[in-house]
């Protein structure tokens, strides 16, 4: 087996305490990534629906009114992510830094993507009269939209697996080559999967609350039918995370798991199965409103979400728990190496075999001054003959010069300031001007 | 050093942050912190003077500003944290250490603020005119939210140029307050509501294309704001320059108009003063001959205000060289207090990825190679922007270079170019770079990132834990 990096940790203390960090990960991480489900989850039902829409109009009036959401959950899609990927970059730094720089490109290019995404979302969403008659392309602009965040979250789960296993760094070579690491893909379908489910969930309740006016928007579909609609949705889609589930379960590497992690995951998937029968009541027997029922279902499901979502960070920690200590050792050690031999810097000894420190005169000027002068032939700067006649017997005045360089002759490029201790200064000074030269 | 070294051979990796931030400035500065005092203060203007079409411009002008903030904005704004921890992952895991608080704090007020526009916009017309003046406290509202987010970047801004006193406290309170914030924030904020004015302007010759006397009010009233403003970003911009440490001004020229246009300097920092007499004049005229005012003469001074505002994160990014945090961290990621170490044992010995801690004569152009990517590529390319062999031209000739005297200049780089920091490694790890230089010049090879090269780790790299 390779081996593997040794980096050293940022040598600055935690901001808070590592519990705090652990807390605000799991939660605002979900709550970020519930926004991200129902933005990239309610693109994906706007175009579903638009395309029905062509046959059926109230399917396309329900696109438009799903469009809707979309824009405002993407907006906080978007700022509620840049907390928690704050505290990853705290709490995750040299992990996640390096994942993000292996994969760089796919990374960068999350930006223009999602930017994009977000311009195609809004140009949908208000070409929506003006593109009537044009409805093909303005599915395609919509249908393009979706392709645009579908593609981000491949490049985030990439990421955040990748940052898991500095044992397969080394054979890492750009975005692809991380992409085909085992368990990235079972991830994905299930979190598009989840997508849908979660805005199914939403939009259940976004039509079938009391205050939305549907006999004012729609023709012929009622409350109920909505609901129902949305409810076989998110049946559907929690269904097949029963097999999404055991297949992301199976596909991953054994270093975190614990049983810790399969107690989450078995909690969650039993709070999924109420949920499920539940739906089922609701797709076949719709209760009279939104009530009771829903929230049990709205319930479980934050249940199965909040295990899943615990399950994944204790996993994130029993990984990288054994790189984490080895990598604090290793920053403890350096920094004591640094401080001795600041000090030893301090105190002018220096270990180094072969190299001679700066010392005073001669060697001030073979270092650094003699790229640009030379005795008495023109090099970057005039020779020193020339210097000599103008300095000769004011050492101060040469100082001066050197500290602040001013712009003398039109024919030279101008001299750098050099910065030197005092003593240095003297020293170059004395030797400049010293009847030798 | 720690971490896989991303690095894009052709642009350079300083250009990549300074393209997503100037764009991330001008459209936080311009379309949200100016703006949105702007637009409420429009709106103000219906409800005083009973006037309908001065609320339907201000809604138009909000109805861009909201979607371009919303996309190109908030997305630049995470742009410039992608690229900056891609780029100098040490440097923006330091600062989030130490300002964690303030960009959490950054973080709410920032999730506030989309609210709030989102609101603001999208209940416009739904609130209609009569709860006209609530409607109105939430562009109060909104205006100073955006305000409050700049002020907390602003603070991490002026503390990567000197952070002041914490190099010695390490508190987050001695951070913040570091010289620079105040005067930072005086000049931001006028230059902000000034480019808000002037783009609004430009926007209103689109906007108010059927209604000319509306069109002549807007010019005259959007003018005055930006004369208004103008002093104040000057006495701002005063105020700011003074405060600059003496170290960083020496820095300006190059800063300014890069080494090979020094003798410039002046004649640009003229240029820029002549940019903002044009804005002025321009905003004069149009306060007091509105409707003589040709379109064409409203894109001028808001491309100008672009451009000095671009000048002057350029140089503000500069003139901290060759730190990333003054004094404490190097622009290529090395700490300061580092460097005696590594300059006795070498950057081979303690680096995480690179293929060997020995220099052998077998392996000397490729640990040069390794020791380049570390060292140097934070603010040098092969061969593209501040590419290396041309600067090593223009010191040593197209003529053959003397190795030794390529590593000499190695050694003393940092006393001759202060804006460099000092070669971290040893003398023998010098030699090593340049060889790799010589090399280079002889056989032009780009030189690959870890986004597609990968990384290698040399044959004694960490145990495998748990020694599975
Ligand atoms: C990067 C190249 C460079 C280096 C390094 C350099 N100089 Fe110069 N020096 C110049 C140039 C170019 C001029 C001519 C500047 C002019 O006339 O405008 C100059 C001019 C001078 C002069 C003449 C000033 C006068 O009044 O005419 C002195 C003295 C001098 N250098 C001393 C030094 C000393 C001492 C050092 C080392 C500590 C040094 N230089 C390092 C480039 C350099
Ligand atoms: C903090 C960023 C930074 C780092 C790190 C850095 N340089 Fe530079 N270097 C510069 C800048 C800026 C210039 C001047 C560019 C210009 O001409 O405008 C420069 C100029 C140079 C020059 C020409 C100097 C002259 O006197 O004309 C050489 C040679 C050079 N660098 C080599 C290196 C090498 C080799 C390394 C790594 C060991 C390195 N630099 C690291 C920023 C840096």
């Amino acid at each position: 087996m390779s081996p593997l990096p040794a980096p050293h940790d940022i040598p600055l203390p935690l901001p808070v305490s590592p519990l705090f960090l652990e807390v605000a990960i799991v939660f605002l991480f979900l709550i970020h990534i519930l926004f991200v489900a129902l933005m990239v989850g309610g693109s994906l039902l706007t175009v579903a629906f638009e395309i029905r829409g062509r046959r059926r109009p109230d399917c396309d009036t329900l696109a438009r009114e799903i469009a809707a959401t979309v824009t405002v959950n993407k907006s906080l899609a978007v700022v509620l992510g840049v907390g928690p990927l704050l505290v990853m970059n705290v709490f995750y730094t040299v992990f996640f830094y390096s994942a993000n720089a292996l994969t760089g490109a796919a990374w960068l290019a999350i930006i223009p993507l999602v930017t994009a995404a977000f311009l195609l979302t809004y140009l949908h969403k208000y070409t929506w009269e003006r593109l009537a008659d044009a409805k093909s392309l303005h599915i395609a602009i919509g249908a393009l939209a979706s392709v645009l965040f579908l593609i981000v979250p491949f490049v985030f789960l990439t990421n955040i697996n990748l940052m898991l296993f500095p044992d397969r760094w080394t054979s890492v070579h750009g975005f692809l080559t991380a992409l085909v690491l085992p368990n990235v893909l079972p991830r994905y379908l299930h979190f598009v999967t989840a997508s849908v489910a979660l805005t199914g969930l939403f939009l259940m309740a976004y039509f079938g609350r009391a205050s939305y006016p549907v006999e004012g928007v729609f023709r012929e579909f009622d409350r109920r039918a909505l609901r129902r609609r949305f409810a076989s949705i998110a049946l559907g889609a929690t269904g097949l995370q029963l097999l999404l589930g055991p297949l992301l379960f199976f596909t991953l590497p054994a270093v975190g798991v614990s049983w810790a992690l399969a107690f989450n995951i078995l909690a969650g998937i039993s709070l999924a199965l109420v949920a499920i029968v539940l739906l089922i009541h609701e797709v076949t027997a719709p209760a009279a409103c939104l009530g009771v029922r829903y929230l049990a279902i709205a319930t479980a499901l934050t249940g199965t979400v909040i295990f899943m979502a615990y399950g994944r960070h204790l996993y994130r920690e029993r990984a990288l728990e054994p790189h984490r200590a080895a990598m604090a050792a290793r920053t403890a050690e350096f920094g004591e190496a640094a401080l001795a031999a600041q000090m030893r810097a301090k105190a002018g000894i220096h270990r180094t075999k072969g190299e001679v420190p700066l010392p005073p005169g001669e060697q001030v000027f073979k270092s650094i001054c003699s790229a640009c002068h030379a005795r008495d032939t023109r090099l970057v700067g005039p020779p020193l003959t020339e210097v000599d006649r103008i300095y000769k017997g004011n050492p101060a005045a040469l100082i001066a010069w050197v500290k602040a360089p001013g712009k003398k002759r039109p024919d030279y490029p101008q001299m750098p300031a050099i910065k030197l201790t005092e003593v240095q200064y003297q020293a170059v000074a004395d030797y400049v001007l010293s009847p030798g030269h | 050093m720690d971490f896989p070294i991303f690095h894009l051979d052709f642009a350079g990796n300083r250009l990549l942050i300074a393209g997503i931030a100037v764009l991330h400035v001008a459209i936080n500065h311009a379309l949200a912190v100016g703006a949105m005092p702007l637009v409420t203060m429009m709106e103000l203007h219906d409800l005083r003077h009973g006037r309908p079409d001065w609320d339907r411009l201000a809604y138009r002008t909000l109805a861009v500003c909201f979607i371009i903030t919303t996309s190109v904005g908030a997305l630049t704004g995470v742009g410039i944290w992608f690229a900056t921890s891609l780029v100098n992952p040490a440097a923006i895991g330091s600062l989030i250490r130490v300002f964690f608080g303030a960009w959490f704090a950054e973080w709410i007020v920032f999730c506030l603020e989309v609210v709030a526009i989102t609101t603001y916009f999208l209940t416009w017309k739904r609130m209609g005119h009569r709860h006209k003046r609530a409607h109105i406290a939430l562009g109060i509202g909104l205006s100073l939210l955006s305000w409050l987010t700049m002020a907390v970047i602003v603070a991490i801004l002026s503390f990567m140029m000197e952070p002041g006193s914490w190099t010695s406290q390490r508190s987050f309170i001695s951070g913040v307050f570091n010289p620079l914030y105040l005067p930072q924030l005086a000049f931001r904020t006028p230059v902000a509501m000034l480019a808000a004015g002037l783009f609004a302007l430009g926007l209103a010759f689109f906007l108010t294309r059927s209604e000319r006397g509306l069109r002549a009010e807007a010019v005259r009233l959007l003018s005055l704001w930006v004369v208004a403003w103008t002093p104040l970003a000057l006495a701002g911009g005063w105020w700011y320059r003074a405060r600059v440490p003496a170290w960083m001004l020496a820095n300006m020229p190059v800063a300014l108009a890069t080494q090979a246009y020094q003798g410039w300097y002046r004649d640009i920092a003229v240029a820029l003063a002549a940019m903002g007499a044009v804005v002025l004049a321009v905003a004069a005229w149009g306060a007091f001959v509105p409707r003589r005012l040709p379109r064409a003469a409203l894109l001028v001074p808001f491309c100008l205000v672009l451009v000095m505002l671009g000048s002057f994160e350029r140089v503000r990014e500069f003139i901290r060289k060759p730190f990333v945090i003054g004094s404490y961290l190097y622009a290529n990621g090395i700490r300061a207090d580092a460097v005696p170490l590594l300059q006795e044992e070498g950057v081979l010995a303690h680096a995480a990825y690179v293929s060997s801690r020995t220099i052998t004569p077998a392996n000397r152009e490729e640990a040069g190679r390794e020791l380049f990517l570390i060292c140097c590529t934070r603010c040098h390319t092969t061969s593209g922007v501040n590419s290396v062999l041309a600067k090593l031209t223009n010191l040593y000739g197209a003529g053959p270079w003397d190795r030794d005297v390529v590593k000499g200049y190695l050694r003393t780089m940092h006393t001759v170019r202060p804006y460099m920091p000092p070669f971290p490694g040893t003398e023998e790890e010098a030699g090593a770079v340049a060889d790799y230089l010589l090399a280079l010049r002889r056989m032009p090879a780009e030189l690959d990132g870890a986004q597609t090269a990968g990384v290698r780790v040399p044959p004694d790299g960490a145990p495998a834990p748990g020694s599975r």
